[in-house]
């Protein structure tokens, strides 16, 4: 059991997330069984193998350093569930 | 003469014939939506209004020769992870409640400019993430195949919305079998492109390395003549090949092609009447003049851990957006901003997406990233090998799509992991980047469709069209429809 | 109880390229709240990012410039942590691969030579800004800096005190600058500086635990704030106490430092390579190409001035430690022709009108060509050093061209010697209370008649001419 009630609350934090009680449990019975399975790779030599993170070799794709209108600030606000001066508003947030 | 059952291209040579106008086209399928869709619920958003005065400027586009795609003027949906311009795009999920983008999606914006007219946005499991189209906020699609039955997913609504023939075609995106699972499911044809063929700008990412939009209809033409319209280099996209959109010359001939079939997909967990199809399928394109040999494939058993940590791991950080600060849903009530964040979150994702999130954020976790998500890029380097040798001796692969014909729903959504078994077929596919294509085969005992699935190697997409129109040339599976419940029957 | 300090620094440097990293929004500062954006730039739903070229060869020249080796196959990585100025909730940067590495600045301090290490220097976004509204008790979230793009360029531990840490960060502006690739105008947060900073007992090998304090943006707050970390430190460890490794922020108006809340410190940051971006192969070509397209850089430069034109290296450093005052220097050189003498008029009256007007070197206004002219003229004895200094104050504020403001205002000097006699004869004749006294012996006299003289010439006379005639009228006496 890799997901303890302590790792189940921890990535719960990294990933803004908040389960009930019951949710918990389940969630971390599930994540469990998951992760348990997941474990079959352990069987796999790899040491010799380089991580692949793209399928193709695509490299330097690039864009020219010229500059085009930017969006009009009511349509990046347009969705804003709360905004003020044309900002979008938080609660009192200290950096 | 019943409109809504003709192909694409049928009813594009209608309006090309001036047989029927773009507006006509349109308001029956909008009229047959209304009727349909109240049994299947394969729109979350029809676009009443927008769909006619599009209509009418492609109409006007038609006769002045601004539209000459074979497609112009032929209605289609797309599924709601794309986004369309001042058009609710939701990806199945409360998070994106009244989410109105101010941007179109590259591969709506391609077919908008070879003058489809959009009927709607298509049901989804949340953030694509199921393969049942039941973890929709927007409640689940139905299979028209069976009673109680699901129509796959994710792109379940847009699958039953070409089989109950609401559209001419849609888009779907297929980032483990999302595509390929659904058209199984539900006897139509699909296709997942090479990753990097349709650009996916617009598309409401939910693994970025693996997810692909392509098109779903009623046959393999219709099919090739989308993807022909939507593929093509996308400079807002640096993951979009560099390449001309793709040309088809669709010709029944397989002879002399190279067929594998891998055992090991054949083995323990398969139905028996897929496993039959598919063999039956492999023997038709023996008798067209195709050669058919058995291979071995044993890297298949490490593909689905290794997709759900790298789909997990990139969907935590994709979703990280939803925090109920810019767009969709905010909670109502917070006392900070760290309480706004975990309700709006947590009160905005379905159950099946937490737990994704969740699995992702363990995976990259301080002193986990090496075991579990370096591991996993590790044996997508070794799936990748195992399906570069087999294209060696192979121009295609023929596998099933799925292990079972389409599930009753509920069955799966106890049980996750069941649930992930399912994908076994479809999500190697992806973690190599290779095109795959699915036809219908055939049906089971309870009259389910079965889906043939035909993997190429990378840009071999005429390869796989060919072979797929051939098999729709000598079988007529794709050709079958389900009797379809009307509002007045419900 | 004696304590070591050591200190490593992670800078941030924005870059001046037009457009931001990802997309094509302007990078200008300042406009209005959320109107240099896009969908690309606050991460909306389905937005995708587009690397800028041109930040890639500013990172491999500010790589080359800093003596570090160019990773030729970098990637991206994303860094994930929420916060409402980071509208994805995560940060494209480099970790696993970052584009420079193992390079060094060479600085000095107090005569004595020193290499600091760079670790590494990566490419990544900027953030927006949090504006703090009162009236309402909420926070405003800005995106126009989201996006723009920034190199951070992190040192190894190898500072000893704020003196080295001054050093290197003068030393490293003048190189960016130099090189163009950012204005860094601290004041505009284009150059900020984490500084990670740990003490412990002479004598004990083992580096204590270190603290990190973000964002600081002047040169004097660092100051202040390494020695205020400092002392904390040692007393903690003196009280007894050990130091908590955390993220401080430092205040400067209150001249201390605060730890921030423990929830932004618990840093687990996921970091995984970003699947929308493709890697950034350099090829050999490519970093010949920026290395032969690199201006002479200061350290080149202080040599070649020395050797060349035998300037004290005090005053080598000052000038070359700003590529604004090269400007001035090779300009006005290129004029006249005595680089000594241009130099004496940096150190002097330009340093002196910048000090006196509160203007930074990169705000300095006038046409160096000016003061070559100034120069020329001076030599030329049109006009004499004090009317000259008058003049470099104008061309300093208003940049005006020296010849024709000393035509328009009469200050040439008078250059008829009788005239000059006419003159000092008229001071004699009018004061023989001091021509008395200058019989009498009292040589000092001779200053006053010379300075009587100047006054009615309004000084535009050749104090050596006017001397020279005051001398020999005296002893005709």
């Amino acid at each position: 059991m890799i997901i303890d009630d302590k790792m189940i609350d921890y990535i719960g934090e990294l990933a803004r997330l908040k389960l009930k009680q019951e949710e918990k449990e389940n969630a971390k019975n599930e994540i469990n069984k998951i992760i348990d399975y997941m474990d079959v790779l352990n069987t796999i030599d790899t040491s010799n193998i380089e991580a692949m993170s793209h399928a193709f070799p695509v490299k330097n794709v690039f864009r020219k350093d010229d500059v085009m209108p930017s969006k009009d600030r009511d349509d990046i606000l347009l969705n804003a569930p709360n905004k003020k001066d044309g900002a979008f508003k938080v609660p009192k947030t200290f950096e | 003469m019943d409109l809504n059952k003709l192909t694409a291209l049928e009813a594009g040579k209608m309006i090309k014939n001036k047989e029927i106008s773009v507006v006509d086209i349109t308001k029956a399928a909008l009229e047959n939506i209304d009727k349909t869709d109240k049994n299947y619920n394969c729109f979350v958003t029809v676009c009443h209004d927008e769909a006619i005065k599009k209509a009418e400027n492609i109409q006007k586009g038609i006769d002045d020769g601004t539209f000459t795609s074979p497609l112009a003027g032929v209605p289609m949906a797309v599924k709601d992870n794309m986004c369309t311009k001042g058009i609710l795009t939701t990806a199945g999920s409360k998070i994106l409640t009244g989410f109105k983008p101010f941007y179109n999606s590259t591969a709506v914006e391609r077919l908008e400019n070879a003058g489809a007219v959009l009927l709607g946005k298509l049901n989804m499991d949340e953030f694509a993430m199921g393969s049942t189209t039941e973890t929709s906020y927007y409640g689940p699609t139905l299979n028209p195949w069976g009673e109680n039955r699901v129509p796959g997913g994710s792109s379940g609504g847009s699958a039953v919305a070409v089989a109950t023939d609401q559209t001419y075609y849609s888009l779907g995106s297929d980032t483990g079998g999302s595509i390929r699972q659904p058209c199984s499911f539900c006897g139509i044809t699909g296709i997942k492109p090479t990753y990097g063929t349709v650009s996916r700008y617009g598309l409401l990412a939910y693994a970025s390395s693996l997810d692909q939009i392509g098109p779903m209809g009623k046959n393999v033409e219709d099919v090739a003549e989308v993807l022909s319209i939507i593929s093509g280099h996308d400079p807002k996209d640096s993951t979009s090949f560099n390449n001309e959109p793709l040309k088809f010359n669709l010709e029944n001939n397989v002879k002399g092609k190279r067929i594998g079939i891998p055992l090991d997909y054949f083995g323990e967990g398969l139905d028996s009447d897929v496993k039959n199809s598919v063999l039956e399928a492999a023997k038709k394109f023996e008798s067209m003049g195709a050669v058919v040999e058995e291979f071995n494939m044993s890297e298949l058993e490490y593909a689905i851990p290794t997709y759900y940590i790298i789909a997990c791991a990139e969907a935590s950080s994709n979703l990280s957006r939803y925090d109920g600060v810019k767009y969709g849903y905010c909670t109502p009530n917070f006392d900070d901003l760290t309480d706004l964040y975990y309700k709006s979150r947590s009160e905005g994702f379905g159950m099946e997406v937490k737990r994704r999130i969740m699995i992702g954020a363990f995976v990259l976790s301080s002193g986990y990233y090496d075991a579990y998500y370096k591991k996993a890029l590790q044996v997508k380097a070794v799936i990748k090998r195992a399906f570069d040798n087999a294209f060696e001796k192979y121009d295609a692969i023929l596998s099933p799509t799925a292990p079972t014909t389409a599930l009753k729903m509920g069955e799966n959504l106890s049980d996750p992991l069941k649930m992930y078994l399912g994908d076994i077929y479809t999500v190697s596919v992806n973690l190599a980047g290779i095109p795959s294509m699915v036809v219908p085969c055939g049906f089971d005992k309870q009259g389910l469709p079965i889906g043939l699935q035909i993997t190429g190697k990378a840009f071999s997409e005429s390869t796989l069209m060919n072979m797929a129109y051939s098999f729709q040339q000598e079988t007529d599976y794709h050709l079958k429809k389900p009797v379809l419940k009307t509002s007045k029957e419900a | 109880m004696e304590f070591l300090t050591t200190m490593g620094l992670e800078v941030h440097c924005e870059l001046s390229t037009k457009t931001k990293i990802f997309c094509s929004c302007s990078t200008e500062f300042g406009g209005e709240p959320n109107t240099h954006v896009c969908e690309v730039c606050t991460g909306m739903p389905g937005s995708l990012p587009m690397l800028n070229e041109q930040v890639v060869e500013y990172a491999i020249r500010t790589g080359l410039a800093t003596n570090c080796t160019i990773t030729q196959y970098n990637k991206f990585d994303r860094k994930n942590y929420f916060y409402p100025d980071l509208p994805k909730a995560y940060q494209v940067s480099q970790l696993y691969m970052p584009i420079c590495q193992n390079g060094h600045i060479d600085i000095e301090v107090n005569g004595v030579k020193k290499a600091i290490r760079i670790k590494e220097i990566h490419m990544e976004e900027d953030a927006g800004k949090l504006i703090h509204d009162p009236w309402d008790d909420c926070s405003l979230v800005d995106y126009n800096r989201c996006g723009v793009p920034l190199l951070e360029i992190v040192s190894e531990p190898d500072f000893e005190s704020g003196d080295e840490v001054i050093a290197y960060l003068t030393k490293l502006k003048s190189i960016l600058q130099y090189i163009d690739v950012s204005d860094c105008k601290m004041e505009q947060g284009s150059l900020r500086a984490d500084v990670n900073l740990s003490v412990r007992p002479v004598g004990q090998t083992e580096l204590g635990t270190r603290t990190e304090m973000k964002n600081i943006n002047s040169f004097k707050a660092i100051a202040r704030a390494i020695e205020g970390e400092r002392k904390r430190q040692i007393e903690v460890i003196t009280d007894g106490k050990k130091v908590v490794q955390e993220t401080r922020r430092w205040d400067d108006n209150k001249g201390s430092s605060f730890a921030m809340r423990s929830k932004e410190n618990a840093q687990d940051y996921r970091y995984f390579p970003e699947p929308d971006l493709v890697p950034i192969e350099i090829s050999d070509e490519w970093i010949e190409k920026v290395k032969n397209g690199l201006p002479e850089l200061p350290t080149a430069k202080k040599e070649r001035y020395i050797a060349e034109y035998g300037l004290p290296e005090y005053d080598v450093d000052i000038i070359t430690g700003s590529k604004y005052l090269v400007k001035i220097f090779e300009k006005a050189t290129e004029i006249c022709g005595e680089p000594k003498e241009v130099s004496n008029w940096i150190m002097g009256e330009v340093l002196r009108m910048a000090s006196e007007t509160s203007t930074e070197f990169e705000d300095i206004k006038f046409n160096p060509d000016s003061l070559g002219k100034l120069i020329v003229i001076l030599k030329n004895k049109v006009i004499n050093r004090n009317t000259a200094k008058e003049v470099f104050e104008k061309v300093f504020t208003d940049d005006i061209d020296p010849e024709k403001y000393i035509k328009e205002n009469g200050l040439e000097m008078v250059t008829d010697n009788g005239a000059v006699e006419a003159i000092v004869k008229a001071v004699i004749e009018a004061n023989p209370k001091a021509v008395a006294e200058f019989k009498g012996g009292s040589a000092k006299v001779k200053g006053f008649i010379i300075g009587q003289c100047m006054k009615q010439l309004k000084g535009k006379a050749d104090p050596g001419t006017v001397n020279k005639i005051v001398a020999e009228e005296l002893e005709k006496l």
